[in-house]
Parts: C-alpha cells; structure tokens; sequence
C-alpha cells in the first residue's frame, strides 16, 4: 500500500511503505502516466536508513509519498517523463545518488568556477550569444547562452546557481530564530507564500489546528501578493514593447499593492505576518475597512488599464502568437501557475490541494489554450479580477476569533508537505524530522524549479529579440531556485 | 487613441513631492528601532535570545542595536516582557560611516553625511548607477525598482539606472555577495570607471542579513568592495532608500518641503 495524505498533513516515517528502488521508479512513471505531478523528491536520513522519497500531487486532493532506500544508481525517467529532469539533476549534484541515461546530466547551483560545458550546436552558419549573469536590468543574475542561425534562436540553455546561499543546507536541524527569515527570504517577492507553506508542514508537524481567523488573513495577504506581482508583471510586459501607458500606470498601481500589504504586516512584502500557529499581527475591523476602502479605488484605477491592455491592436500584434507552448509540452514538463493555465492546464493548489481558506472559498481557475506571451497575460489579468474580488469578500466576513494559537513542539519521525498555489504556481515544501523533533532534511521547491525549462522551451524558433518579452511573460525567481 | 486620452485624464499625475511624504505610512510601518533609554532588568536576555540574525546585543542593561544587521521584524518587540522595544515610522535610515549603523539608546541618530565637494560636483545633480544583486531576494530589487515609476519619478533627482557598468558612476548592490557572483561583481566593479560609489542596500547587502556566517555567502558587499553608503532594511523602504541618495548627494538643501 502506498501512503497517502493531504495538503498540512503530517505522517509518521514508520507508515511509510519502503519500496525497492525498481518498484519505486516504476510507480512513480505509472503515477505520472495516470496524471499526478511531481511536487518533491529528495533523499533524508531515516531510523532505517537513508531514503529518498518523493511527493507526488496526485487526485481527489491526495498527495502520495513513495520512498524507497536511497540507491547509489538510478535509471535516468528523464527521457520518458520530462517533468523529473530537473529534479535529477539536483539529486544527482547532491553526489548521493549517480543518475543513468539522463540526456544533460549537469548542476543547477553548482559552484560556477567548476562549469560543466554548455550544449553546443556546432556549424560555421551558426552563433552563439551569452547573456547574464549581470542583466541590462535591476534583477537577479543567471547566465543564458542561445545557439543561434542569424536571429533565430535554435536552442537556449539557462544557467543558474549565482543566488546560491545555502538555505537548505542551513535548515537542517531546525527550526530556529533564523527559520522564519529563510523562508520569507527564500524568493523575497513570494514572502507569504513560502511563508505559508513553511507554516503548513510545521502545524502538520506540530499536530497544530490554526484559527480560521488566521487563515482567512493569510489567504488575503497570499493574494495581495498575487495582486502585486501579476500587476507589475503586466506593466513590465507592457513596457517591453513600448506600450507606455501600461507600464506608467501599472507600475504605479503595483505599488499601491504592496502599500495594502505594508497596512496590513508592517512591511511591504509581508515580512513579519505569517507565523507558525496563525499570524504574527491581527487584522482588527477598522484597518479591515482601511483596507476595503484602499483596494476599491486600486480596483478602480485597475480595471481601465486592464481594458487597455485586452483591446490595444499593437500590443495583441505583439503578444498573439510569440513564445508559445504547445500544452502537451507544458503537462510533460510538469509546468505549474499562470504558465500552466496559459497552456490549457486546469491546475490550482488552491482548488485542487485546497488548504486553509480556501477550503470554504473557491476561486475560478481561468485557463487559455494558446500557451502564447498574450495567453499568459489573459490568465495574470483573469486572476488578478478573481482575487481582487475574494479579497473584497474576505475583508467583509473576517471570522471572529484568535489570530494564533501558541507554537508546540514538533513530533519526532514525521513527514509533513505542505503545498500553496503562490502567484508564480505552485510551492511545495517538505519537512522530515529526526528522533528529537528536529529537521532530519527541508525542501523547498519554488514554482521557477519547475517552469524555468518551459521559457527555454518557448525560445526555440522565436527570434531573440523576443527573448526579453518571453523571458517577462514567465518572470521566474532566480533566487527561489537557488536557495 | 481616445481610450488611451481618456485613462490618461482618469489616472491624473500621481508624483509625489520629493520629501515629506514618509507621514503618510501606516502605523504598523516598521521604521527607525526605538531602544529603551533607560535600564533594562538586570539578567533579561529576550530580545537578544530571539534575534534572527545577533543584531542585538547588550551594553551594560542597555540594548544596542546594529542597523546593518536588523531585518526590521517583530521579533524582539514581540519577546521584550516589558514591551520597551518598538519601531518608529521614521523611514531614513541610510549612514555613509559603517559605525553610524550602530543605534544607541543615549546616542543621536546619525543619518548619511553629504559626499565630499568633489564627488558633489561631480555626480551631486547626475549620477548613473548599475544595478547588481549577489544574492538577493528580489525585495530590495524591486524596491529599487519602483523607484523608477512615475510615483517616485527618480530620473528627476538626476539619478538613472544604467545597463552598462561602462556607463555608470557606481554600483547598487543588493544580496548577501555569493561565492558564486563574487567573480561577477568584481567583473562589474572593475568596468565601472573611476572615481566609483559603491551603495549596499539592505541588511544582505551590508552584513550577511540571515546568511551571514554561510559558507556560500561573503557576508555583504564590505567583502569585497569598499562600501560608501549603507541603506538599512529588510528591505528598506523606497523612501529610506531616495532619502539617503539625496542627503548623500547634498540635494535635500535644494528640494522645498511642501
């Protein structure tokens, strides 16, 4: 029997079924066949040895653990299920586990002055051009490197690691006072949602039931910072191809975003907020209406740019049709978030995972079926309508009660996964912990772990100068993946 | 076209004035730390003890406080038994002397003195800067960002970001400074001419902020390059982050205050 659990739950080791490492690879290909999508995969000590173990988010709301002893070698699943790709070779650099037959067996933090070479397209037609890791911009470094025929990009290979602070590493025998910053750190413009997740697998494994009152303020904090980003997102797509009046105002307007969270949590990213049991600072009636009152006129001086943006005949020239991922590309490559949607794929940890508020309060789950940079834009501008609007409703109904309930300590020999849809798709984290109730291994996987192979799919064929526009349309954390 | 007039009208000009605006952050803001000016309990190590990153310590019964290293999180505030520690919503922050980071109950706050007549003559009403994270989380990033939006409208002030290190007058630098961008920062330092500012902004870019003491990380620009003005916060506010360029570049004389 295999184990099964839900989003915030916690296991102990010993349910766990221990398969062969045949059996194991086995069941996790027919997992993937029948559907399910690969949240987590990492090796941890265990009283019985280490193991590696990985998560699957399968359906009717299961998450399924499969664990089996860590192997020295692995048969690469690469070549038949893409979507674990870049999950073997983050095994494979942790130097536990050789992998077999992977096609591009290279490091993804690895130390950068021991590079293994880049993937070459050989032939006096052909060029090469490198970019990173200093952009031309004010973001984060990671090194791109096209092989190209004239302007037509053949092949991109994104190279990243240059973030690397060693954060898993560090969580190890946790949690202490450093844990929360980590967390609200790990991809600074995802604070609550990392947070979140971090504060889901420790409740799971603290047995730890949070006030409703809690969780509904942390839903709308999740989906401030949802706002935030999919408003600045859209201004940066704008701006690319020169649409001003979209970039000026929706620049603006993300500010007035992060204004309401700094309202909110003191901050304007929402450091300080979630906390394990519940949130660190209340949400009391007269900053509720505050709030309602800031985000009805955000939501007004929104909904004029976002028609602009729909109906402009030179930016649907632009968007229709650049960067496209074809959807059985983008379910192969296990693509979460807005990406996903944009490519057809109705998949939401909010409904499908549900945690939290968003037990009780569904929201829609727009999808496009294009999988171009203007299906990407559609779905961000669907989203942000369906968030602004349960915010709204949250603000008015806020569930009476404690905001936290006081910390326990975390049980011995357990498995706790905790999933959040956060604005960039999916997070996941998992915590193990060892005989004392401390953490034996810590996982996070940022929604970019996924995606970031997605954007070097959707350069193929496109020219390069539609690389920045692309490269927007996805806007991956560097750091999120780094850790 | 007619659209695109009429949501001009409807947007209307939103700049803001250059300074005196920091009055209108909301309470909880998380500003300026307030120390206790008198004893503490002789033995009380709370606020210490749950400090994420040692920027607390003791002098005496007085604690002492390193802006370099403070996350501005609650997290001493919510230990003190006595609820003596606090943050004010003063947003400026930034100190040109990494001494002055250092905040004391019975000591002025120090706030970043104005570069010497050459450098103001030289880059006082002009100054170009390349954006570099080692490290960072994409907070500070994008709050240095938003400095360039029509709210804050930087490019009036003189002060631009650039895309070449070539074009630039110094360097920006957010993160913790990774073993893996160090050869990359050195790169853009070296490109960038002479003379060359070096601004760290945020807790990362100044101590290490919560990685401080990793392997994987130089604990903050000073690592390696000599840092010229500091910019507190986790990540500073855009208002902390404009109030310390214009008191560094001698322009807040020159601004009226609505």
């Amino acid at each position: 029997m295999e184990a099964h659990l839900i989003n915030g739950q916690a296991l102990p080791l010993a349910e766990l079924p221990v398969f062969e490492p045949g059996a194991w690879r086995a069941r996790l290909a027919a997992a993937l066949e029948a559907g399910d999508w690969l949240a987590a995969m990492l090796p941890t000590p265990t009283p019985g040895g280490a193991r590696l173990v990985a998560v699957l988010a399968s359906n009717l709301g299961r998450l399924r653990v499969l664990t089996c002893p860590l192997p020295t070698t692995l048969a690469s699943l690469t070549p038949t299920h893409p979507q674990v790709h870049w999950f073997e070779r983050e095994l494979a650099e942790t130097g536990s586990v050789a992998i077999e037959g992977h096609p591009h067996l290279r490091p993804i933090r690895a130390d950068r002055s021991a590079e293994a070479p880049y993937y070459r397209l050989e032939s006096p037609q052909l060029h090469e051009v490198a970019v990173g890791p200093v952009h031309a911009g004010v973001i984060e470094p990671g090194h791109f490197r096209f092989q190209c025929h004239g302007e037509e990009v053949l092949h991109l290979e994104i190279r990243l690691g240059y973030q690397h602070r060693g954060i898993e590493r560090r969580l190890v025998g946790g949690p202490d006072r450093r844990t929360m910053a980590y967390m609200e750190t790990a991809a600074g413009d995802t604070t609550v949602g990392h947070a979140t997740a971090h504060a889901l697998v420790m409740e799971g494994l603290m047995d730890l039931a949070v006030p409703p009152r809690a969780e509904v303020v942390r839903a709308l904090a999740l989906e401030l910072e949802r706002l935030a980003n999919h408003v600045g997102d859209l201004g940066a797509l704008a701006g690319d191809v020169g649409y001003l009046p979209g970039a000026s105002y929706l620049g603006r307007l993300r500010g007035d975003f992060l204004n309401l969270t700094l309202e909110l949590a003191g901050n304007r990213f929402g450091r300080g907020l979630v906390r394990v049991g519940g949130v660190g600072l209340d949400l009391e009636p007269a900053r509720a209406t505050r709030l309602a009152g800031a985000l009805g006129r955000a939501r007004g001086e929104l909904e004029g740019v976002l028609d602009l943006l729909l109906t402009e005949p030179a930016l649907q020239a632009r968007f229709c049709g650049m960067g496209r991922l074809e959807p059985p590309r983008a379910r192969e490559l296990g693509l979460v978030g807005p990406a996903a949607r944009a490519s057809g794929l109705s998949t939401d940890v909010r409904r499908d995972w549900a945690w939290g508020a968003y037990r009780a309060c569904q929201l829609p789950v727009p999808t496009w079926h294009s999988g171009t940079v203007h299906g990407r834009m559609w779905v961000r501008i669907a989203e942000i309508r369906a968030s602004l609007a349960a915010v709204a409703l949250w603000l008015g109904a806020l569930p009476a009660g404690a905001a936290r309930v006081a910390e326990t300590t975390l049980r011995p020999h357990h498995l706790a996964v905790g999933l959040v849809e956060g604005w960039r798709g999916a997070i996941a984290h998992v915590g193990i912990t060892d005989a004392q109730g401390r953490f034996a291994a810590y996982k996070l996987v940022d929604p970019s772990f996924h995606n970031w192979m997605g954007l070097a799919m959707v350069m193929r064929g496109e020219p390069i100068s539609h690389f920045p526009i692309c490269n927007k349309s996805f806007n991956l954390s560097y750091c999120g993946h780094d850790l | 076209m007619l659209r695109v007039l009429l949501e001009r009208w409807r947007q209307g000009h939103r700049t803001m004035p250059l300074t005196g605006t920091w009055s209108a952050l909301p309470e909880r803001y998380r500003g300026r730390p307030v120390l206790p000016t008198d004893a503490c309990p002789p033995a009380c190590t709370a606020c210490v003890d749950a400090c994420p990153t040692e920027a607390l310590g003791l002098e005496g019964r007085h604690p002492v406080l390193d802006l370099g290293r403070c996350l501005f999180c609650p997290a001493c505030v919510e230990a003190c038994p006595l609820a003596r520690l606090g943050f004010s919503r003063d947003p400026r922050l930034a100190v040109s002397r990494v001494q002055d980071l250092m905040l004391r109950p019975d000591h002025a706050p120090v706030l970043a003195e104005r570069l010497d007549a050459d450098m103001r003559r030289l880059f006082g009403r002009s100054l170009r800067l390349r954006q570099v994270s080692a490290g960072g989380c994409n907070a500070c990033e994008a709050d240095a960002n938003v400095l360039n939006t029509v709210g804050f409208d930087l490019a009036r002030t003189g002060i631009q970001f650039v895309a070449s290190p070539r074009h630039a007058d110094g360097l920006l630098i957010t993160g913790p400074v990774t073993e893996n961008m160090r050869e990359a920062l050195w790169k853009t330092y070296q490109a960038t001419p002479e003379p060359r500012l070096v601004i760290a902004v945020g807790a990362c870019a100044i101590s290490g902020g919560p990685y401080r003491g990793h392997p994987e990380v130089l604990d903050g620009a000073s690592g390696l390059l000599p840092v010229d003005l500091f910019v507190p916060g986790c990540p500073p506010h855009p208002l902390t982050l404009l109030d310390g360029l214009l008191r560094w570049l001698g322009q807040l004389e020159a601004v009226p205050t609505p």
